[in-house]
């Protein structure tokens, strides 16, 4: 009797002989965790998100890119069965918000762009009174506590007030307690806004070690570099529609050249010399301080240009980044 | 190879949205909410806490005993005559409670909601808006307990308790509190500054003073009389006067209905509008 059972993160697949040449295949196709179909919310006449469509597959770190004010917000919200969509289909873990709220939010765990933890209970209160809110006994509300401190690096302040930590502290405290719950999928949205760089770079580390262990990470972000370092893939979003699908890299590769001239004539000087720049590189864009030509040999072209007697005040070479990328997509800069 | 399957994924395809039921509204884990509250009441003002029990006491002791050696004996209701001190005392009992749940529907669940956000939290778990409702409500009439014991032994102390039904008072109390909770954290739902807060005080005040608190509503004329009796506080004290002197009527039966109708009322906009602004 032959039986083989493989289960992947990707799917699983079983094989099983029945005797007599008869051979069973049940291939099992995993169900995304999260499928948006046309997704919209509309308040009154305007389209916060406008029929956005999207999967996420089971541990999966997936990104929604996009200024303030595109719809990433929104979008966590009906994601997080804290908000009704006005129109297309939502699937949360197989259900449907708008029937299974509680059942939903029971698996998720959610951390929101500003930090509401709960100002009158200490560090490690917080924790257990959230458990709590999910019925989960204070045994083990405690238990799992203590592990999440030190998780998140907070156990020597456990009882400290909320209010005295940093913010980055306040942050892995958020996050800490998301994690209260065990649950299946972590929304994250703006987790590093307003951290010096040490505090998020602590916090992408913490992000990594969830994703690690297989958690499905929801993130949104306006900054490039968080979206390369903490998703596998991604979606530009722009005044509430998607406008491009993939792999931080594929994008780049895809939307943007290889390499990126940053030059700095001064902002008065930019937008004339930017007319004798014409032919360099696959394309030259002015932006008010600066003028940004595409290329696949950035320091052969800069070369060609100071060869022809133009004086930038600085010049960089770098890689194209995600912000390439928007910047082709929307005309617009990521951070304005 | 004879069989082969494909199990595809089901997915809710449903173009109209419509709300989930109660199940959607209630977890049946107020307890949770209510634990938090007790677990938060460690880092509250007890200054404050303590000054909501004080203030009817020295009412009393100023207007009831001071006072009330010069205006001798007062008739209630039922024209039953009573000493003033213990005219007034059920009065400020009764106004004890209001203001205790008021204070914490009002100022607490306004901070709570706008600025520390404890709501949004809570909406976030599987904890839904009849939960949060119900838990909080429940800490202000705990805090409208303590309250209304403490006044009633004082009372007991200064003779003014004339009736054993006076012990009833403590339920009657709790009603009490209970209808202004509701209804209090209702109308908080729809403010959005402090100043339309300091409102509520604009309309207790005018309410603490001529609810026949400390005189007879048959001072008024008849069409001011109704319009006393139209507000929630008349009731109360009028409730809680007829426990405490012994004057029992059956209009009694009347005023708990009163607030029996202002807490379903209350709890069912509660609900309403935690859903609204939370999970809209």
């Amino acid at each position: 009797m032959l039986s083989i059972d493989r289960r992947t993160p990707q799917g699983a697949w079983e094989l099983r002989a029945l005797g007599q040449g008869e051979l069973l295949v049940c291939i099992i196709v995993p169900q995304p965790v999260i499928a948006a179909s046309l997704l919209t919310k509309k308040y009154k006449e305007f389209a916060a998100v406008d029929g956005i469509s999207f999967e996420v597959e089971p541990g999966e770190s997936f990104g929604l890119l996009g200024p303030n004010g595109a719809g990433k917000s929104t979008t966590m919200r009906m994601v997080g069965a804290v908000s009704t969509r006005t129109s297309g289909s939502l699937s949360i873990l197989g259900l449907d918000p708008n029937d299974h709220g509680p059942e939903i939010r029971a698996q998720l765990g959610v951390v929101p762009q500003q930090d509401n933890l709960d100002m009158d209970l200490r560090v490690r209160d917080n924790l257990i009174v959230y458990g709590r809110y999910f019925g989960m006994s204070l045994s083990s509300c405690a238990a799992k506590a203590e592990e999440l401190l030190e998780f998140a690096q907070l156990a020597d302040r456990k009882k400290s007030k909320v209010g005295d930590l940093s913010g980055g502290m306040k942050r892995r405290l958020t996050i800490a307690r998301s994690l209260m719950n065990d649950p299946k999928v972590l929304l994250l949205d703006e987790p590093t806004t307003g951290l010096d760089p040490q505090a998020r770079h602590i916090l992408w580390d913490r992000l990594f070690r969830l994703k690690e262990q297989g958690t499905t990470l929801l993130l949104t972000t306006h900054y490039m570099d968080e979206a390369e370092q903490l998703c596998d893939r991604l979606v530009v979003v722009d005044k509430g529609a998607i406008m491009a699908e993939g792999a931080p890299a594929d994008l780049i590769r895809s939307y943007s050249t290889r390499e990126v001239v940053e030059l700095r004539f001064g902002s008065e000087l930019n937008a004339s010399v930017a007319e004798q720049l014409v032919g360099i590189g696959d394309r030259v864009e002015v932006l008010p301080d600066r003028i940004l030509i595409y290329t696949d040999d950035g320091d052969g072209d800069l070369g060609w240009i100071v060869a022809k007697g133009l004086t930038p005040i600085t010049s960089l070479v770098r890689r194209s980044s995600l912000e390439d990328v928007f910047l082709r997509l929307t005309g617009r800069s990521l951070i304005e | 190879m004879t069989a082969t399957e494909t199990f595809a994924p089901t997915r809710p395809t449903r173009p109209t949205p419509r709300t989930g039921g109660i199940r959607a509204l209630y977890a049946g884990n107020s307890r949770a909410v209510i634990g938090r509250g007790l677990l938060a009441t460690r880092s509250s003002n007890w200054l404050i806490v303590v000054s909501g029990f004080f203030e009817p006491v020295f009412y009393l002791l100023s207007l009831g005993i001071g006072l009330g050696a010069l205006v001798g004996s007062v008739s209630t209701t039922t024209g039953q005559p009573v000493s003033y001190a213990a005219f007034i005392a059920p009065a400020l009992l009764a106004v004890s409670a209001m203001n205790g749940a008021i204070y914490d529907s009002t100022w607490n669940v306004f901070f709570k909601m706008q600025y520390s956000k404890l709501y949004e939290g809570m909406l976030a778990t599987s904890l839904g808006p009849l939960d949060v409702a119900l838990g909080e409500i429940f800490l202000a009439l705990l805090r409208g307990a303590v309250y209304a014991t403490g006044f009633l032994i004082v009372m007991q102390v200064l003779g003014l308790n004339l009736s054993w039904t006076a012990v009833l008072a403590i339920p009657a109390v709790l009603l009490i509190a209970f209808g202004f909770a509701s209804l209090g954290m209702a109308i908080t739902s729809y403010m959005k500054s402090f100043q339309q807060v300091d409102w509520v005080n604009f309309v207790l005040l005018p309410m603490f003073l001529f609810s026949a608190t400390f005189y007879p509503l048959s001072v008024y004329p008849q069409g001011i009389q109704f319009v006393i009796q139209a507000l929630p506080l008349w009731h109360g004290v009028e409730l809680v006067r007829g426990l405490t002197t012994g004057a029992l009527s059956i209009a009694m039966l009347g005023h708990v209905l009163y607030f029996v109708v202002m807490i379903v009322g209350g709890l069912i906009f509660t609900t309403r509008r935690l859903r609204a602004l939370f999970l809209d």
